[in-house]
C-alpha cells in the first residue's frame, strides 16, 4: 500500500507572486466579534505517514479510503484557519469558509426544545426509542409544508440527524456496484462518500477526477446548468439546487429537462434541497414540483441553514413510493430497512424543535434569520461586483462565487487568508469545475460580513 | 403514473437480508395484538427500551443549553465532528480511567447502532467478520449490507463467509477460541445482548490474545458495562495489548435512559493499525467527517451532565432500578422451573425452551399472556430455543409479568415449581404477583413457625397441590409435566372464570 497516496495534491503549497509579507491588519471596528470555536485538533490532514514499527493487525486497509485525497474539504479549511489564528493570535479572522450559521435559533424554537427535554425528566413525558423514520407529527409537517400538495406523503419523509449522515445512508443502500454523476462544482460529500462506498475507480491527477464519475461542468457559460446532451447514463445523478458552492438555481424548465433525462436513462436523482428557502427567484424548491418527478427522484433536505441547526442536527429525506428499482422493488422499502439498521432515529429533542421550527411563529421567525443571511449575501455580491469581480450565485444560496480567473483557488484561498484575516472556501474543493473560483459564505455577524467586505476592497481596490 | 421502473438494479446485498431488522418486526407483531386485543394490557419486555425518566440534572443541562442556542454568547453552530472535547474527555475519564485511553482517542456519535455502521462503511467488503451466535442483529445485518457476508445458507441459516461462534449455556457463553477460524473482525459484546452473559477478565484476556496472534480486530460493544455486578471487566482496555487489537463502542442509551436522546461513542486507540501500518483512527475520524456531522450539540451537553459526579449517581440510580427488574424477572422464572441466564450483569434474561421454536415460544407468551418478548432466533441461529425477556420497564410491569400472568405454582414443600401458561390464558388478567408474593411471604412464615415449633393452623395453609389437568399447552407439556399447583385463590377464581 503507497503511502505517498496520502499526499496532498489538491491542497496547494506553492506560494504565488502575490503573497507579500503579511501585514499587520488593524481592525477598524474593536468590537468585531471572532466565532469563538475551540482550537481542535483537526486530524484530517493528509501527510506522509511514517511506517510504524510497533505491532500491527493483519487486517488490509480499505482501499477505497486510501483513494481519498486528502481530509474532506472543511476540516481542512478548518486546519487551515486554525493554523492562521495561531500565527496571528492578535489577528480579528473572520469566518467566511466553512457554511457555519452564527445568528442564534429564536426562542419559540428553543423554549420546544427545552421543554421536551424537561418533560423527559416526568414519567408522563419520558419517551424512549422513537420510530426510526421519525415522529409522526414532525414527518406529517415536513410533507405539508415543504411537499403541500406535490403528492408526497407522510411516510415519504424520513426524519435524520442531517443531510450529510442521510448520503452516506443513501450511498450505502445503492451499494458498490452503481455509477454516478455529480455537479462540477459540487458539495464534497457526494463525490467523497462515493468514493468510500466503492463505487468510484483511482484519483486522476492530471484532471483531478476519479474514475467511473461522471462530472457534469457547471460553469458561467453554460449558466451553471450541465449540457445534459453531453452527459453519460449513470445509475445516480446527484443535483443541489440551489446550489453549493456556486449559488446558483435551476429553473422549472432545466429541472424539467433533468427528469426526463433521469426517465430516459433510467436513473435516480438524489435532489439536495437543503438551500431551498433561500430562493429569491421563482424557482422550484423542490424536485417534487416537476410532473414525473416521483418516479426518478428522491430529495434531502435540512433544517441546518434553515433554523441554525448545524449543531443541533435535524434533517430529512423524502423517498417517494414510486421510486423502483429495475425490478420493480420500493427503493424507500430499501432505505427504510438502512434506517432501522444503521441509524436509530433523531434525537427526540432536535425533533420537538423542528416540530416548532414548522409552527406558523416558527416559520415566521426562521424567514426573519434567512432574510439576514440573504442581505449579507448582498452585501459580499455588491462588494465584488464593485471590485470588477464576476460574482455569481448570492440571489438564490446564501454563497457568493467569485471567479478569479487563471489563478489556482487554494492559491487565493491563502492570499486572502493571509492579507485579510478572511476565511473563504477555494472553489477547487468542490471538484475541478471549482478552480479559479473561490466560495465565499454569508454566514456571519453582520458586523464581520461588513468588515470582511471592507477589507475585500483593500485589497482588491 | 406511468408505472416506470429506473434502470438501477437494487443492491444484491440488501435482497440477502431477507427479512426485516429484528426490532421493527417485533413492534409489527406487537401492534398486530394490539389491534386484534384492544382490551388487553400488553407488557412489553421485548425491545430494550428505557422507560425511566432522565434524573433532572441532565435534562436541565440540556434544556439550559437549549435555551443558550437563543442567545448571541451561546449560540453554537457546527460543532467538531468526533464531538465537543470535554465530554469527550469526560467519558475517558469516567469509563477508561487508567486504560491510558486519551479524549483524542474518543468519537461522540449519535449511538452504537449508527457507529456500527460507520465502522463497516470504514472496514469495507472485503474484510471477514466474526460474531457470537447468538448476538446483537446489527452487526450480522451490516455486514450483509456492506458486502462481507456471503449468501444465506438456508440449511444453517447462517451467512456463509461470516464465522459463528457459538456462545451457549454448554460453554459458559463464551467462545471457544481454540475451533475459531481466524477472520479480520471480532465482533464481541460483553455484557451480552442477548444472553446477559459477562465475559471474565481471563476470558477477555485470551480473546485479546487470539486477536493478536491472529492479527485480527476487536470490535467490542460495552453498551451495558452500566450493569455490571460483579468483577468483569467494564472495557476490552482494561487487558494489557488490547490497545493494538480493538475498538470500543458504547452508549448512554441504557446508561442514561437515552434511546431516544441518542449519544453515544466509539474508542479508536491511535495504536490500532492496519496491516501496512495506516492507523485506523485517522481512516475512522475521515469516515466521521465525511458521512457523519457530529452529535447534537444539546445532547452532548445533556451526555456531559450524565458523567458529573451527581449525574453519575443519578444514573446509577436508574441502572440500579432495571437492575433490580432483571432481578425479579430472573427469580420468577427460576421459581417456575425454567432455566434462566443473564440477568445479572444485563438488563436482559435469557430463558431456555429446550425443543421449541422461539417465535413459537414468543408467539404463545404473547398471545397467552400478552407480554412481549424477543425470540431467541432473531439473534442468531444460537438463540433457538431461547426467549430473551428485557429488564427494562415500570416495577409494576415487570412484577406483573415476571409471574406474567402465569401461575405461580407451589407445593408444600416449596420443593417444585411448575409453570402453567394456559391458566394465564383461562385467567386473563388475574395479577400473580399476589401469588408469587403470597409465597415469600409463606416461606418466611414457615421458616418462622418451624423455628418458633409453634402448630401450624390448616386454615393458614393457603397453598395445596392442586392437578390441574389439561391445564398445559401442549408445547409446554415437555417442559413442564402434569403437576401443576395453583393457589387456592387462584384456583376458585380460575374455576369461576371457568364455568
Amino acid at each position: 500500500m503507497s503511502l505517498t497516496q496520502l499526499s496532498s495534491t489538491s491542497i496547494s503549497s506553492s506560494s504565488s507572486a502575490f503573497l507579500a509579507a503579511p501585514t499587520t491588519f488593524k481592525a477598524r471596528n474593536q468590537n468585531v466579534s471572532i466565532a469563538s470555536k475551540k482550537l481542535s485538533t483537526c486530524r484530517c490532514v493528509a501527510a506522509p505517514q511514517e511506517q510504524k514499527t510497533g505491532y500491527t493487525t493483519k487486517v488490509s486497509r480499505n482501499a477505497n479510503m486510501a483513494k481519498l485525497q486528502a481530509g474532506y474539504l472543511f476540516p481542512e479549511v478548518a486546519r487551515r484557519r486554525n493554523a492562521h489564528m495561531l500565527k496571528y493570535p492578535d489577528a480579528k479572522v473572520i469566518s467566511l469558509g466553512i457554511g457555519d450559521t452564527t445568528e442564534p435559533i429564536p426562542e419559540v424554537i428553543t423554549s420546544a426544545m427545552a421543554k421536551r427535554a424537561e418533560a423527559l425528566s416526568t414519567r408522563e413525558g419520558y419517551s424512549g426509542y422513537g420510530p426510526e423514520q421519525g415522529e409522526k407529527p414532525l414527518r406529517s409537517a415536513i410533507a405539508s409544508t415543504f411537499y403541500g400538495g406535490l403528492g408526497i406523503e407522510d411516510d415519504d419523509i424520513f426524519v435524520s440527524d442531517g443531510a450529510k449522515c442521510d448520503i452516506s445512508r443513501l450511498q450505502m443502500i445503492f451499494g458498490a456496484n452503481v455509477t454516478m454523476a455529480v455537479q462540477d462544482p459540487s458539495y464534497p460529500a457526494y463525490v467523497d462518500s462515493s468514493v468510500i462506498m466503492g463505487q468510484t475507480g483511482q484519483f486522476q491527477k492530471d484532471v483531478a477526477k476519479y474514475g467511473k464519475v461522471e462530472y457534469m461542468r457547471c460553469t458561467p457559460e453554460n449558466g451553471f446548468f450541465p449540457d445534459l446532451s453531453k452527459v453519460s447514463r449513470t445509475d445516480i445523478i446527484y443535483f443541489c439546487s440551489p446550489n453549493n458552492p456556486t449559488g446558483s438555481a435551476a429553473t422549472r424548465e432545466q429541472l424539467t429537462r433533468l427528469v426526463q433525462f433521469a426517465k430516459d436513462n433510467g436513473s435516480i436523482i438524489v435532489y439536495d434541497s437543503a438551500y431551498a428557502k433561500y430562493m429569491s427567484d421563482d424557482n422550484p424548491q423542490s424536485i417534487f414540483e416537476i410532473p414525473g418527478a416521483q418516479e426518478v427522484a428522491l430529495e434531502t433536505s435540512s433544517f441546518s441553514k434553515y433554523a441554525g441547526f448545524t449543531g443541533v442536527r435535524l434533517g430529512w429525506t423524502v423517498v417517494p413510493k414510486q421510486l423502483l428499482y429495475s425490478d420493480g422493488f420500493p427503493v424507500a422499502k430499501d432505505f427504510n430497512r438502512i434506517v432501522c439498521t444503521s441509524f436509530n432515529g433523531a434525537s427526540n429533542i432536535c425533533q420537538a424543535g423542528g416540530l416548532a421550527c414548522l409552527s406558523p411563529e416558527g416559520l415566521k421567525a426562521m424567514s426573519e434569520v434567512i432574510g439576514f443571511y440573504k442581505e449579507n449575501t448582498n452585501i459580499i455580491m455588491d462588494t465584488f461586483n464593485s471590485l470588477g469581480f464576476n460574482a455569481y450565485g448570492g440571489k438564490n444560496a446564501p454563497y457568493v462565487w467569485v471567479h478569479f480567473p487563471g489563478q489556482s483557488s487554494w492559491d487565493v484561498f491563502s492570499e486572502i487568508l493571509e492579507k485579510t484575516h478572511v476565511v473563504t472556501t477555494p472553489g477547487s474543493g468542490f471538484g475541478p469545475g471549482g478552480e479559479g473560483f473561490i466560495r465565499v459564505s454569508a454566514f456571519g455577524h453582520r458586523e464581520n460580513v461588513l468588515e470582511a467586505c471592507r477589507r475585500f476592497k483593500q485589497l482588491y481596490k | 403514473m406511468t408505472g416506470h421502473w429506473t434502470q438501477l438494479p437494487r443492491n444484491a446485498n440488501m435482497e440477502d437480508l431477507r427479512s426485516g431488522y429484528l426490532f421493527p418486526e417485533i413492534s409489527i407483531r406487537e401492534s398486530e395484538h394490539i389491534q386484534k386485543n384492544p382490551n388487553a394490557r400488553l407488557i412489553r419486555l421485548g425491545i430494550g427500551d428505557t422507560t425511566q425518566p432522565i434524573p433532572d440534572i441532565i435534562t436541565t443541562a440540556m434544556a439550559e443549553h437549549a435555551y443558550a442556542l437563543s442567545t448571541a454568547r451561546g449560540y453554537t453552530g457546527y460543532g467538531a465532528e468526533q464531538g465537543n472535547m470535554d465530554l469527550r474527555m469526560a467519558i475517558a475519564e469516567t469509563f477508561y480511567k487508567g486504560t491510558g485511553t486519551k479524549g483524542d482517542e474518543i468519537f461522540v456519535s449519535d449511538g452504537a447502532q449508527c457507529d456500527i455502521s460507520r465502522l463497516q462503511m470504514l472496514l469495507g467488503s472485503n474484510v471477514t467478520v466474526a460474531v457470537q451466535d447468538p448476538s446483537f442483529p446489527a452487526y450480522i445485518d451490516t455486514s450483509v449490507i456492506v458486502g462481507q457476508s456471503g449468501k444465506l445458507e438456508e440449511k444453517t441459516g447462517k451467512y456463509s463467509n461470516i464465522v459463528y461462534m457459538n456462545c451457549g449455556a454448554e460453554n459458559n457463553f463464551f467462545p471457544d477460541l481454540s475451533t475459531t477460524p481466524r477472520t479480520d473482525i471480532i465482533f464481541f459484546c460483553s455484557p451480552n445482548n442477548p444472553t446477559g452473559s459477562a465475559a471474565s477478565w481471563r476470558q477477555l484476556k485470551q480473546l485479546v490474545d487470539f486477536a493478536k496472534a491472529n492479527g485480527s480486530v476487536i470490535v467490542y460493544d460495552s453498551a451495558y458495562a452500566a450493569y455490571i455486578s460483579d468483577e468483569s471487566p467494564r472495557s476490552i482496555f482494561e487487558i494489557p495489548g488490547a490497545k493494538e487489537v480493538a475498538i470500543e463502542i458504547s452508549s448512554f442509551s441504557k446508561f442514561a435512559g437515552f434511546t431516544g436522546v441518542r449519544l453515544g461513542w466509539t474508542v479508536v486507540p491511535e495504536e490500532l493499525t492496519y496491516s501496512n501500518g495506516f492507523p485506523v483512527i485517522k481512516d475512522f475520524n475521515r469516515i466521521v467527517c465525511t458521512c457523519f456531522n457530529g452529535a447534537s450539540n444539546i445532547v452532548q451537553a445533556g451526555g456531559l451532565a450524565c458523567l458529573s459526579k451527581d449525574g453519575i449517581q443519578a444514573v446509577g440510580n436508574v441502572a440500579d432500578y432495571y437492575k433490580e427488574n432483571a432481578k425479579i424477572l430472573v427469580e420468577a422464572f427460576a421459581s417456575l422451573g425454567l432455566k434462566a441466564y443473564g440477568g445479572k450483569n444485563a438488563p436482559y434474561v435469557w430463558v431456555h425452551f429446550p425443543g421449541m421454536s422461539s417465535w413459537n415460544v414468543f408467539n404463545e407468551i404473547l398471545q397467552k399472556t400478552h407480554v412481549v418478548t424477543v425470540p431467541g432466533r432473531g439473534f442468531g441461529p444460537g438463540g433457538e430455543e431461547y426467549i430473551r425477556v428485557s429488564a427494562f420497564g415500570h416495577r409494576e410491569s415487570i412484577t406483573e409479568a415476571s409471574m406474567s400472568r402465569m401461575v405461580a405454582i407451589v407445593t408444600t414443600n416449596l420443593s417444585k415449581n411448575v409453570v402453567c401458561f394456559i391458566d394465564a390464558m383461562a385467567t386473563p388478567g388475574y395479577c400473580l404477583a399476589e401469588a408469587y408474593v403470597l409465597r415469600k411471604l409463606h416461606n418466611d412464615k414457615l421458616k418462622r413457625m418451624e423455628e418458633e415449633k409453634a402448630k401450624i393452623d390448616d386454615d393458614e395453609l393457603d397453598l395445596e397441590v392442586k392437578q390441574q389437568i389439561g391445564c398445559f399447552l401442549s408445547i409446554f407439556k415437555k417442559v413442564h409435566p402434569a403437576r401443576a399447583v395453583l393457589k387456592d385463590r387462584a384456583g376458585k377464581e380460575a374455576q369461576s372464570l371457568h364455568s
